[in-house]
């Protein structure tokens, strides 16, 4: 089955993130995004039948979907949360595509937010992570990610500073950005590189920053892309994969499922890495985007640090990434965090990049990555001319 | 509660993983084996993740293996942990790869040293398995 130009976004609505102490509740910012989105698609509330969400790291409750649903109002004849962390967005866009490939639905609405407080024990007492990680310390993602790093530099001689690149880059994107978080001052290697040793060999600034915030896009068929406000994008490929939750478990801690879900995504739509205008790599650490970059066929393995040195990741360079700032720079709101992704290509490929417009942008690749490389989702995106 | 009770998160055994924690307070180390395709398993499964053969018996581990990667944590996440600390996926011979610390110092650490098991008692009945440079 293919999903190639069976559905498109047709709607975004996004908050700009914010430090909270975390009075809200993550419904009232969905409610705000949502609202925004629909209206953007030039939608009415009573046409979305389908709804994607997440439950928010802040808000852990069952039957999560049904009760977002009735405090938006909404009626959907389909209803779901995707469950892959910060791979959700990705997989939600296909997935609605699928369900309205089926027939089941028409438009709908995949929104997700979340605030930066986090409740004392995530990980179930009965996980594998609780009983053979955190006793050792390895709580949260810092560490993993670092080990992936540490493996990194050790197989292909990647440093420091390349991954420092990455935020620089992103950064320069970020003055662009009137949503993101940090977009008052640019960075430079030098900054990143002195900033405080986290996790080694990651900084401070390798690391993206716990925020509140949220975002929402509206997928719709066909029929309505057509009478849609803005220029419809449309879905030409996607592909997802998952070999490991933990990375201790995973065959190569260096080569990520990025390469199987990327890999399905090039073949279903057709088209070659050259064709690409920019891409939205999930970033919640430098290092994430150099192996995404890596596994999603841009350059050789391992040859992501002088790949990143030798090209300019702004939005008007030769290999546009994360042209919003990325979540380095925009912030990570939560489990929300993937969601600027997918909403900044789309964004890029209707033509309302602003200041940070990719000239021409017509084709996007988009990869959105949960837990510690574990679930990877890629997209291709396209704006027909 | 006392001011030197062990703060950090301890393992909760089920009935499944009791033998490897069991092992670790005799101060030894026992993975599972898959009787079928020969392969070592960890964590402790009740089929192997490999074949899905059920037949997967207790083998006492060398106990030596090689830093397959590592980061010294000197912001922890977890208020109980003193930083800085070596936290390691360590490779045993068997083949399977296992979380631990490392006891050194950060300067002494390498991914591909040579390490070997040593057991922490942690508390009276729960004993952690770490590693040490070999
Ligand atoms: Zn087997």
């Amino acid at each position: 089955m293919s999903l190639k130009g069976k559905a498109a976004a047709i709607g975004i609505g996004e908050l700009k993130p914010f430090k909270t102490p975390g009075r809200e509740i993550a419904l009232e910012l969905m409610a705000r995004v949502a609202a925004e989105a629909v209206a953007d698609a030039g939608l009415e509330k009573g046409d979305i039948d389908g709804f994607f969400t997440c439950v928010p790291f802040s808000d852990p409750g069952w039957l999560y979907p049904a009760s977002a649903a009735e405090f938006l109002g909404l009626h959907p004849r389909m209803l779901n949360i995707v469950d892959t962390g910060g791979a959700a967005p990705a997989g939600m866009f296909w997935r609605a595509a699928a369900a309205i490939d089926a027939g089941l639905c028409n438009a709908v609405l995949c929104v997700i937010a979340d605030l930066n407080r986090e409740p004392e024990h995530r990980l179930s007492p009965f996980s594998v992570q609780r009983e053979f990680e955190a006793p050792y310390g390895n709580i949260g993602p810092n560490c993993s990610y670092a080990m992936i790093a540490q493996r990194h530099m050790f197989e292909y001689g990647t440093r420091p500073e390349h991954l420092a690149k990455i935020a620089v880059d992103q950064r320069t994107n970020a003055l662009k950005n009137p949503l993101a978080l940090f977009n008052d001052r640019p960075l430079t290697i030098e900054d990143v590189l002195s900033s405080r040793l986290i996790v080694d060999p990651l900084h401070l600034y390798d690391i993206v920053s716990p925020c509140a915030g949220g975002a929402a896009f509206v997928v719709a068929s066909r029929d309505i892309a057509r009478r849609a406000k803005h220029p419809p994008v449309w879905l030409l490929g996607a592909g997802e994969h998952c070999h490991h939750s933990s990375i201790t478990y995973a065959p190569s801690i260096t080569s990520s499922p990025v390469q199987a879900a990327a890999q399905t995504a090039f073949g279903q739509a057709g088209v070659t890495h050259q064709e690409i205008d920019f891409v939205s790599l999930y970033d919640c650490y430098t290092i994430t985007v150099l192996v995404s970059i890596e596994d999603a066929g841009f350059c050789k393995k391992g040859q992501g640090g002088p790949f990143v040195m030798e090209h300019s990741l702004t939005y008007e360079g030769d290999f546009p990434c994360n042209t919003h700032g990325g979540q380095l720079s925009f912030g990570q709101p939560g489990l929300a965090g993937g969601m600027s992704h997918v909403t900044e290509a789309i964004r890029q490929l209707m033509g309302r990049g602003g200041e940070r417009q990719v000239k021409d942008a017509a084709l996007g690749f988009v990869n959105c990555n949960g837990g510690v490389m574990s679930e990877q989702t890629s997209l291709i995106l396209e704006r027909k001319s | 509660m006392s001011a030197t009770e062990y703060a950090k998160p301890l393992p909760k055994p089920s009935p499944m993983s009791e033998p490897f924690w069991e092992a670790a307070r005799r101060h030894e180390l026992w993975l599972q084996r898959c009787a079928d395709c020969g392969q070592f398993v960890f964590y402790p499964r009740p089929q192997c993740p490999n074949c899905w053969s059920a037949k997967l018996e207790w083998k006492q581990a060398s106990g030596r293996g090689r830093i397959y990667s590592y980061t010294v944590v000197r912001r922890a996440t977890h208020r109980a942990f003193t930083e800085p600390y070596v936290l390691a996926i360590v490779e045993l011979e068997e083949g399977a790869r296992m979380t631990t610390n490392i006891e050194a110092t950060p300067e002494q650490v390498r991914v591909g040293m040579p390490v070997s098991v040593f057991f922490d008692d942690v508390t009276p009945d729960r004993t952690l398995v770490k590693f040490k440079p070999a």
